[in-house]
């Protein structure tokens, strides 16, 4: 075999029921980005280390680089794109990017944005302290994180009616 | 007012939704992908390259060795500068698409075209390389010395650049009675850009032209530089810049684009990519450049100084890129920073064996803020003089004017700025309550302050070039060759054109991708030159735009332009304020008028021929774990005078991300090569300690708006200066705290060990 | 893309197992943060791979009915930070495991992984050392057990046979019980790093917390595999708890510490930090366990 084998994977990408024969030696990266042109999901290292490809699986983060897309089997897979609602609109965590001046050039906002969709989803009350480790899975150059941590932080409050 | 507020950014809702389009996310998926061989040794030359196995991996397409250049065999310089048409200004061209001349560990010897990246990867491995080694050289002044190896054949004891200043007579005032002589080494290594998107680009051509879309920030420079390197007419590349992860100065050195556009020719035109791993991103592209800086100081009781010297050897790497305007730069900050009336200076730019050193964030000035302010405290302790009185005392006053690049000092920046960070810090009293401590965990307090300049003018040209067009709806597109990077140029400007025109920003339409077909010239985002020169630029034309405007309202109207202008989007007379016609209705009658249409567009450029100064300082505490030998920044903060701020909250952010690097620079970052072989050791993310947000306090930021006479918007360099100052910062309270100035960066752990164990701290 | 001869997914134990030994020289991948990233760098590129990713069988942690703790190799991090028998009997487990890389390695990455690539710098296997873990490995139709520090056998070589897999680790009650412990990581940052030095110290104190009863201390990067520290465990059981005798513990471990010169981090760094984490994660674990010492290392 010269690596041209393929597998039916079946799964929910953005709620949305999927199945498509992929290359089973594509990263969930690939098989994202390429066979279903979901391009927020970033490259910029390929080895887990920078967090720009991070996307939820069953509603925890994952470096889809380092995940076999053939791995993807079944499961509920959550990428930035998937955050818009049917009219257009964006989450109230997406709007506090806007307003915190939390974006400069964009690369890593989307795995930050998944990493943040899945630390409020919990529903908890994280010191800000707390809120840095569990944000520490990304790397950013641009905005020292300072504007990521105030919009993940303000959002978390106001979901939960504190402050 | 549009200028001066926090507008929201005008691609934010874009980017955080994941519809913006980058580099890789535009190319087709017929593209072929290109991969590099990179040499395993770091000095020699390529004797033969069998591709027979590679060739045989089915998908691969083709591979094309440095023995292939054939017509394309042109030397180019790298470095985005404006072009010089004067001969001896001109960057140096001493790259090739291919070389069979290795000068690094990871110099790019040949390429690997396939219809997969996996085809691609396996290739790379399969090709075998026969090599003639040299002996290797990665240390600065070892290179300088007679019989290193010799690097490039025109430069002897591997100089590329030899500069001096001189003030005065420094061998007379020396020789005054009294003097205290503060006589010291700083170092500082190179570290990386490490924007989160790695170099990408791919190249395609159409009819005799070849198009190259890449993660430039100078797609205009990138244009020049792929003509020079294919020895093609200029105007047969075609360079279109998307939005970009991030550039911090690699992106504003030409890497891969002339490779690609080659590689694309070589199979007939078709459509190759060609997309940096990390890896290669940290190994062969571009570094901040390590000097060493040797400083003497004689300096009077009363605290002033009589005299001073400064020595600076900055290791270029293999290739002259960006070369000895990073040195330079450096050199030129001295003199003025605490000026004194007797100073020499020499500054050496040198090759040796390591990856190619170019411009980085501050281009030389972090470098020089570390061992200038270092120094500074290093000088005021040995003088018993408090470190802050001592700087305000020395440094460069309200009214002084450089004589080279006529900038002037017009208000008593440092001070206010220095204020305004003791008053954050509490310092007075948290440096009362930190004297004497004698725990294993100590705290220290620190600061330093920093020179900058905006722009390139009077070393190089300054010129940017603008469009704006008027809409159907009244409603404006602006295009300009200055590039959006992630930094916000793209709504400063809009701001910018917003203010002139009489509109709301969100009337304005920038066209943030560049299209050398289609964009006004301009040379790009370096020097943070944009908001300063774009500035001139979108005034001038947004003048001019206006200045139809109202020509076609007298049309209108028959009110004439002298006594009419726009306001809120009305067309109103000046002498009642009364509304005469929208915009939008004058911009539709225009277009449409059956009996005189017009469309109403404006372009110019403007040549600068200024500069202004761009001021600030750092405050930081620092914990200092001596038995753990580690140093945690507590509490920082950058304060600084940009000028009028066009948008303050983007301006924090920038601010922001400057002092991020700044803390990296200090304490983690460093590209750790092996001096025997040259190789790079830590070329990822795991082994590069780029800081996490574990790794960072708050940061804090504060500005001083004196706004800047020679700018229209009153505005001046904001991008770089952040990461200036920071690391002195941080050396100066590690010092307060323990007693140890620490003269080498990053002071990393093993750094902390080595001088706390010389001061005898560890038992 | 990654350079990957076939991918083979397993569907129980028993078919790792077979799957292993139909395909000699086939790689076994779990959660993979490793195994791919070493494809990628063309070490292990155009292997066949097995996969074990998908055996649900393997994941979870228990209490057997010996009360010894049971965790399934294919746990990742973070469950077992979350775990509330990790958290009530080994909580220094979690709090190593969760210093790996940064949250969403802690999410793939798996204790198993961890252990079975046989490195000196992995998190996990110095607490486990610590805690005297044992190692379950299946292979086709049968499953034994060994000590954790017989499993690991060289750097990057552990005791694994063609066609097995390890399927469990267990701390043994007698191991845990009455013992409390605490880990220190050094790296050169705060997060997604891998350890300069590791070393996990677990103590038990006598009734009246004044004697040390038993100390057991182990170190990550302190030689060529994950060790035990018997000198300095030997010489403080049964000692009074004081400051002394925690820094002159500390000292002994220069004695079988062995630490290697690499671009990392010199020998001579790692072993005086070796000294001070020793120090450190002994106060912090005597004080864990009800003891009292005074803290010098605060201003």
């Amino acid at each position: 075999m010269t690596g041209q084998s393929y597998k039916l994977v079946s799964c929910t990408i953005n709620g949305k029921k999927c199945e498509k024969m992929v290359d089973v030696r594509s990263s969930l990266t690939d098989m994202l980005r390429n066979d279903y042109r979901l391009t927020s999901v970033k490259k910029g290292c390929e080895v887990g280390e920078c967090g720009a490809c991070n996307v939820l699986i069953d509603g925890e983060a994952f470096n889809s680089c380092i995940y076999l897309a053939v791995w993807a089997e079944g499961k509920d897979i959550l990428t930035l794109e998937g955050l818009m609602g049917p009219n257009g609109e964006i989450s109230d965590l997406q709007q506090a990017f806007i307003d915190e001046a939390a974006v400069q050039c964009g690369f890593c906002t989307p795995g930050f944005v998944m990493s943040a969709t899945e630390i409020l989803n919990s529903g908890k009350l994280y010191s800000k302290e707390e809120l840095r480790k569990l944000l520490s899975g990304h790397l950013c150059r641009c905005t020292g994180y300072e504007n990521i941590l105030v919009a993940v932080e303000k959002t978390m409050k106001k979901r939960l009616g504190v402050e | 007012m549009e200028v001066g507020k926090s507008v929201v950014r005008v691609d934010a809702f874009d980017k955080v939704t994941g519809r913006t389009k980058y580099t890789d996310d535009l190319c087709d998926a017929s593209a072929y992908v290109a991969k590099i061989l990179h040499s395993t040794i770091a000095h020699g030359r390529v004797l033969s390259i069998d591709t027979g196995e590679a060739e045989k991996i089915e998908g691969v397409v083709k591979v094309v060795t440095c023995f292939d250049l054939g017509e394309y065999k042109n030397y180019f310089p790298t470095a985005g500068h404006p072009w010089s048409t004067d001969v001896s200004h001109q960057d140096v061209a001493d790259r090739l698409v291919l070389t069979d001349e290795v000068k690094f560990y990871g110099d790019d010897i040949a390429a690997v075209i396939a219809e997969n990246e996996v085809a691609a990867s396996q290739a790379l491995r399969a090709i075998k390389v026969e090599y003639e080694e040299y002996p290797v050289v990665t240390d600065v002044l070892e290179a300088m010395k007679d019989g290193a190896p010799q690097i490039h054949k025109d430069y002897p004891n591997n100089i590329l650049k030899h500069t001096s200043i001189s003030r005065g007579n420094y061998a007379e005032a020396v020789k005054e009675e009294g003097l205290t002589v503060v006589d010291r080494w700083y170092e500082t290594e190179p570290v990386q850009h490490c924007h989160i998107e790695n170099f990408i680009c791919y190249a395609y051509a159409e009819g005799k032209r070849i198009t190259v879309v890449a993660s430039t920030q100078i797609p205009h420079i990138a244009r020049r530089v792929v003509g020079q390197a294919l020895g093609i007419p200029w105007g047969d590349v075609r360079v279109i810049k998307p939005y970009i992860g991030g550039g911090f100065g690699n992106k504003q050195d030409i890497l891969y684009e002339p490779l690609c556009a080659f590689l694309s020719l070589k199979v007939g035109g078709h459509l190759v990519k060609l997309d940096c791993s990390r890896e290669e991103t940290f190994v062969a592209n571009r570094t901040r450049h390590g000097i060493k800086f040797h400083i003497i100081s004689h300096v009077r009781k009363d605290g002033t100084y009589a005299a001073r010297k400064i020595e600076m050897f900055s290791n270029q790497g293999a290739y002259a890129s960006h070369g000895h305007s990073i040195a330079a730069k450096g050199l030129g900050a001295f003199p003025q920073l605490y000026p004194c009336d007797n100073v020499e200076g020499d500054a050496y730019t040198v090759f040796t064996n390591r990856p190619v050193a170019g411009a980085m964030r501050g281009y030389g000035i972090p470098q020089a803020m570390f061992a200038v302010e270092s120094h500074t405290e290093d000088v005021a302790k040995i003088m018993g003089i408090a470190p802050i009185d001592f700087r305000l005392k020395n440094l460069m006053p309200q009214g002084y004017k450089d004589g080279f690049s006529k900038n002037e000092n017009y208000y008593d920046t440092f001070r206010q700025c220095i204020e305004k960070g003791k008053a954050y810090m509490d310092y007075d009293n948290r440096l009362k309550e930190l004297s004497n401590q004698t725990g294993r965990i100590r705290t220290g307090i620190g600061m330093a302050a920093f020179w900058y300049n905006t722009a390139v003018w009077p070393i190089s040209l300054e010129s940017s070039s603008s469009r704006l067009v008027l809409n159907q709806d009244g409603s404006v597109t602006l295009q300009l060759g200055e590039t959006e990077i992630g930094q916000g140029a793209d709504t400063a400007f809009s701001q910018m054109a917003a203010e002139i025109l009489g509109i709301s920003t969100d009337e304005v339409h920038i066209v943030s991708n560049q299209d050398t077909d289609i964009t006004p010239f301009g040379t790009g985002a370096y020097a943070s030159r944009q908001t300063y020169v774009g500035g001139f630029s979108i005034a001038k034309t947004a003048a001019l735009l206006k200045e139809k405007i109202l020509d076609y309202a007298y049309i209108l109207t028959n009110m004439p332009p002298s006594i009419t202008d726009i306001k809120n989007s009305m067309i109103i007379r000046t002498t009642d304020n009364r509304e005469l016609i929208s915009l939008r209705d004058l911009a539709t009658e225009a277009l449409y008028s059956p009996s005189d249409s017009r469309h109403i567009t404006a372009e110019s450029t403007a040549q600068i021929k200024s500069n202004a100064y761009s001021f600030g300082c750092c405050f930081a505490e620092v914990e200092v774990d001596i038995d753990m030998c580690k140093a945690k920044v507590k509490k920082i903060i950058n304060v600084h005078d940009c000028g009028k701020l066009i948008n303050p909250a983007l301006a924090k952010a920038q601010v922001e991300g400057g002092m991020s690097m700044g803390i990296g620079y200090a304490l983690s970052e460093i590209q750790l090569v092996d001096k025997k072989t040259g190789k790079v050791l830590n070329d990822n993310l795991l082994d590069y300690k780029l800081s996490t947000c574990m790794d960072h306090p708050h940061l804090e930021t504060a500005f001083i708006e004196n706004p800047e006479p020679t700018s229209p918007f009153g505005t001046k360099s904001l991008g770089e200066p952040p990461t200036c100052p920071v690391a002195p910062a941080i050396r100066n309270a590690v010092m307060q705290a323990t007693g140890v100035g620490v003269n080498e960066l990053p002071m990393r752990p093993e750094k902390l060990y080595e001088y706390f164990n010389k001061a005898g701290l560890l038992k | 893309m990654y350079d990957i001869k076939a991918l083979y997914e397993a569907t129980s134990v028993e078919d790792a197992c077979r799957l292993l030994k139909e395909h000699p020289g086939s790689q076994v991948i779990a959660g993979g943060s490793d195994v791919l990233v070493q494809i990628r760098e063309g070490k292990r590129a155009g292997k066949e791979l097995v996969s074990i990713y998908m055996l649900d069988e393997l994941r979870g942690i228990c209490l057997d009915a010996d009360e010894n703790i049971r965790i399934g190799s294919l746990t990742s991090f973070s469950h077992i930070t979350k775990n509330p028998i990790i958290q009530k009997y080994i909580n220094v487990l979690g709090e190593a495991v969760d210093q790996i890389g940064g949250p969403q390695i802690r999410n793939i990455g798996t204790i198993g992984g961890n252990t079975c690539n046989g490195v000196t710098s992995a998190d996990s296997a110095s607490t486990l050392f610590a805690w005297d873990a044992l190692v379950e490995i299946a292979g086709e139709g049968y499953r034994r057990v060994v000590p954790i520090n017989e499993f690991y056998i060289k750097a990057s070589t552990v005791a694994l046979k063609e066609g097995e897999i390890q399927t469990a680790i267990i701390i043994p009650k007698k191991a845990y019980e009455g013992y409390k412990g605490h880990y220190i990581k050094y790296a050169m940052r705060e997060a997604m790093d891998i350890a300069t030095t590791g070393c996990s110290v677990n103590v038990k104190l006598s009734a009246d917390k004044k004697t040390f009863e038993d100390v057991r201390i182990a170190y990550g990067v302190a030689g060529p595999i994950p060790m035990r520290v018997h000198t300095a465990e030997n010489f403080i059981r049964g000692k009074e708890v004081n400051e002394e005798n925690i820094e002159a513990f500390a000292q002994k471990v220069l004695e079988d510490i062995n630490p290697r010169d690499s671009w990392r981090a010199s020998k001579a760094f790692r072993c005086h930090i070796g000294v001070v984490m020793a120090r450190k994660a002994c106060e912090k674990a005597v004080k864990q366990a009800g003891g009292k010492v005074d803290d010098r290392t605060e201003l």
